[in-house]
């Protein structure tokens, strides 16, 4: 538990600052597009590095299987942001484009590098974190992350045999 | 493939037989449409009010934000239910975030998407709105009427068959305990037992205001205007000119960039708690009380989850069929906070958001599906005096935002509401609780279970908090100076509004509130009906029989 308590994140003031701001700089250089979220480049990177956290046991294991579950999941987690409200479709533009911002990231994940090469351990540590955190703000991100993910995943029928759910009745579905 | 060659689909035999639906998502230009009243909102007060004015002879203009589905739609998937038929795509939370909720947006609102639960207001209650806000009418001899009515015309009745494990096993762990329980009555006909009642009811046996009385509005000539967004009332001094509405697209999101203006003699406001508000708001109504909005109500709701040695298989089966007040009674009504007890239908969806953690963990408790039975405490909240609900305004492009802060005294009754569930779920033979909770591990016995949950800490974010029961923001009163309405549903500061929905509560209900819904806006819609047409309202036929003329007519 300890080190996952890192020092960084005791910045809390700063830290509220930055995540202010941070959405605010992400908004300013990608403004709000009118067909809804849309997430790209460094913030799909963040998106890919997390849902494997997330997914853990409940992944393939087979690297190809892998990549495609992890693909599949993206796409789905994709729409199920595209279903939401504008105002929410904003709040997770805003987020994904906060973990793309460098400094942010470093700051409020404690992630040093790109998102590309964080290791397992990073992303668990960082998701730690924010799920019992003592600024709000981030607890509620870690929320949205959580739902978003394991939300997309379990809404897809592929995935219903590995947890003995049936699915509706044939003869109606 | 649709279920349309085994399911006879009504609505689709309606806009066959010539019913007057306009999807606002067609509409290709302006336009202004006239009626006698238009009504806000097609869900339990939209759906029972638009019938018995449309019975009584005066035309109808129904406007929904949501889109018309129906059982041909309804395919019994979250992917699809959620996005489609929830306000928010069943993820609207209060402001903080801290608490979910979960209402309808689409023909029939809430009605269509509940899980049947039909409870009469409880006469403490009642007894509590008479005493402290002056509704000396809202007792239980003057309402049974009323409920009688709207249960005969509902098909509410006991629920013939056994309870499933997930309900059963509420019953068998609180009897061990001496907990008393009862059975839940339900507003279906020829229900198929399925379980998918959260997505909508692919058989038409639920009777929601989608196969009742919008149905019967629809066949007595009303008209039904959908994908549209109720924006703004035009108000001119003390009267409602018109109300201005956006019309969405496909996608019931976007607007699609055309308007409907919608003109009256009388504007009955039925979007729900939340909604009805925050058009008030938007449209800068009269609030000579400073009222509009405030003591808006949740039974927040605690989750418990156990898995069972058996198979519970919780997504099967009527999905609530067994309830305990016991802990509503055991302390003063405004008291520490009591709490009803329910289970839930557990779809995947629904599950893997609600239960906390990620990774391995969570996916160890996701393969035990079949075995994990689910159980809620419902807090009644609204009637400790530091119970006040939580306040509507309006966020980014008008939309509504509820804050609702969660204090002290209903952190209390989240914690002894999750230490009664794990303590029955043990009683029922659990070989282990995981209670809805961030930092809260699995116990494996009632003693770890009671040292662990009393200790938790209780926070926002942390005990994770649900709601499918949203009340008040529009409170009545017996005097004009203490509520946003009065008794009747008027509106104080509006001669041609009235409210009929679940907004008009001044506490929450203690119970799921939908038969106090239809109950209550059944009256109201008769006295405006009598006081619009000057002859009696006519009365909505049980089912299955003819609906009878007014006396006059």
């Amino acid at each position: 538990m300890e080190t996952s308590r890192r020092s960084f994140l005791k910045a809390g003031a700063l830290a509220a600052l930055v995540l202010a701001a941070g959405g605010g700089i992400y908004r300013y250089t990608h403004p709000p597009a009118p067909k809804g979220f849309a997430i790209d480049g460094e913030a799909r990177e963040a998106l890919h590095a997390l849902v494997p956290a997330i997914l853990a046991g409940v992944l393939p294991t087979e690297a190809n299987a892998r990549a495609q579950a992890i693909q599949a999941s993206t796409e789905r987690v994709n729409q199920t942001i595209l279903g939401l409200p504008l105002a929410a479709q904003q709040e997770v533009q805003d987020l994904f484009g906060l973990l793309a911002l460098g400094p942010a990231r470093r700051l409020l994940t404690g992630i040093p590098h790109g998102w590309a090469e964080a290791t397992d351990t990073d992303i668990n540590n960082w998701l730690e974190d924010w799920r019992t955190h003592r600024l709000a703000l981030l607890r509620t991100a870690y929320q949205a992350l959580h739902d978003l993910v394991l939300g997309s995943w379990y809404s897809d029928p592929a995935n219903w045999a590995a947890i003995g759910y049936p699915g509706p009745i044939k003869e109606l579905a | 493939m649709s279920n349309t060659t085994i399911i006879p689909d009504p609505v689709a035999a309606g806009l066959a037989r010539g019913w007057k639906v306009v999807d606002g998502a067609r509409a290709d230009s302006d336009r202004t449409l006239d009626a006698d009243v238009v009504i806000v909102g097609s869900g339990a007060g939209g759906g029972v009010t638009a019938e018995i004015l449309a019975l009584s002879g005066l035309s109808v203009i129904i406007v929904e934000e949501g889109a018309l589905k129906s059982s041909r739609d309804f395919r019994m998937r979250e992917a699809e239910a959620y996005p489609s038929l929830y306000q928010e795509s069943a993820a609207r939370k209060t402001k903080d975030k801290a608490i979910n909720i979960l209402q309808g947006r689409t023909v029939g609102g809430s009605t269509t998407v509940n899980w049947t639960s039909s409870f009469r207001t409880p006469p403490d209650t009642l007894k509590f709105w008479q005493q402290r806000y002056g509704l000396r009418d809202y007792g239980v001899e003057a309402l049974a009427p009323w409920f009688a009515l709207m249960e005969a015309r509902l098909h509410i009745a006991d629920w013939p068959a056994a309870p499933n494990e997930n309900n059963d096993l509420l019953r068998r762990g609180a009897e061990k305990l001496g907990i008393p329980t009862g059975f839940i009555r339900r507003n279906v006909n020829g229900c198929w037992n399925l379980g998918y009642c959260g997505m909508g009811c692919p058989t038409n046996a639920k009777q929601s205001m989608l196969v009742t009385t919008i149905p019967s509005a629809l066949d007595h000539g009303a008209t039904l205007v959908t994908r549209a967004r109720a924006e703004r009332f035009l108000i001119q001094g003390e009267r409602i000119e018109a109300l201005e509405c956006t019309l969405l697209g496909e996608d019931g999101i976007r607007p699609n960039g055309r308007q409907l203006r919608l003109r009256a003699k009388h504007y009955v406001l039925a979007g729900g708690a939340i909604n009805s508000p925050a058009l008030l708001m938007r449209s800068n109504a009269p609030d000579p009380n400073r009222l509009l909005g405030k003591r808006t109500f949740l039974h927040p709701t605690l989750i418990s989850a156990a898995a069972f040695p058996q198979r519970v298989e919780g997504y099967a089966g009527a999905p609530q069929t067994v309830y305990s007040d016991h802990f509503l009674h055991t302390q003063p009504i405004d008291g520490p906070i009591g709490y009803k007890l329910e289970a839930p239908p557990l779809h995947p969806v629904l599950l893997s958001t609600t239960m906390a953690g990620f990774g391995v963990q969570h996916a160890d408790m996701m393969r035990q599906f079949p075995h994990l039975q689910g159980m809620l405490a419902l807090l009644r909240d609204g009637f400790h005096p530091e119970s006040r609900g939580g306040t509507v305004s309006l966020g980014a492009g008008g939309a509504p935002v509820l804050d609702y802060p969660l204090g002290d005294p209903l952190w209390d009754g989240a914690r002894r509401g999750l230490l009664t569930m794990a303590e029955i779920q043990f009683a029922a033979g659990a070989g282990a609780v995981q209670v809805a909770h961030e930092t809260a591990p699995r116990y494996t016995s009632w003693r770890e279970a009671k040292e662990g949950i009393a200790a938790l800490p209780y926070r926002p974010h942390l005990a994770k908090v649900a709601s499918a029961h949203v009340m008040g923001g529009c409170m009545m009163a017996g005097d004009p100076r203490a509520g946003v309405t009065g008794p009747d549903g008027r509106y104080h500061g509006l001669a041609n509004l009235s409210v009929h929905d679940g907004s008009l509560f001044p506490t929450s209900i203690g119970a799921n509130p939908q038969l106090s819904i239809y109950g209550i806006t059944a009256r109201l819609a008769s006295q405006l009906a009598q006081s619009l047409t000057g002859r009696p309202a006519a009365r909505p036929a049980p089912r299955d029989a003819p609906a009878a003329a007014s006396a006059a007519a």
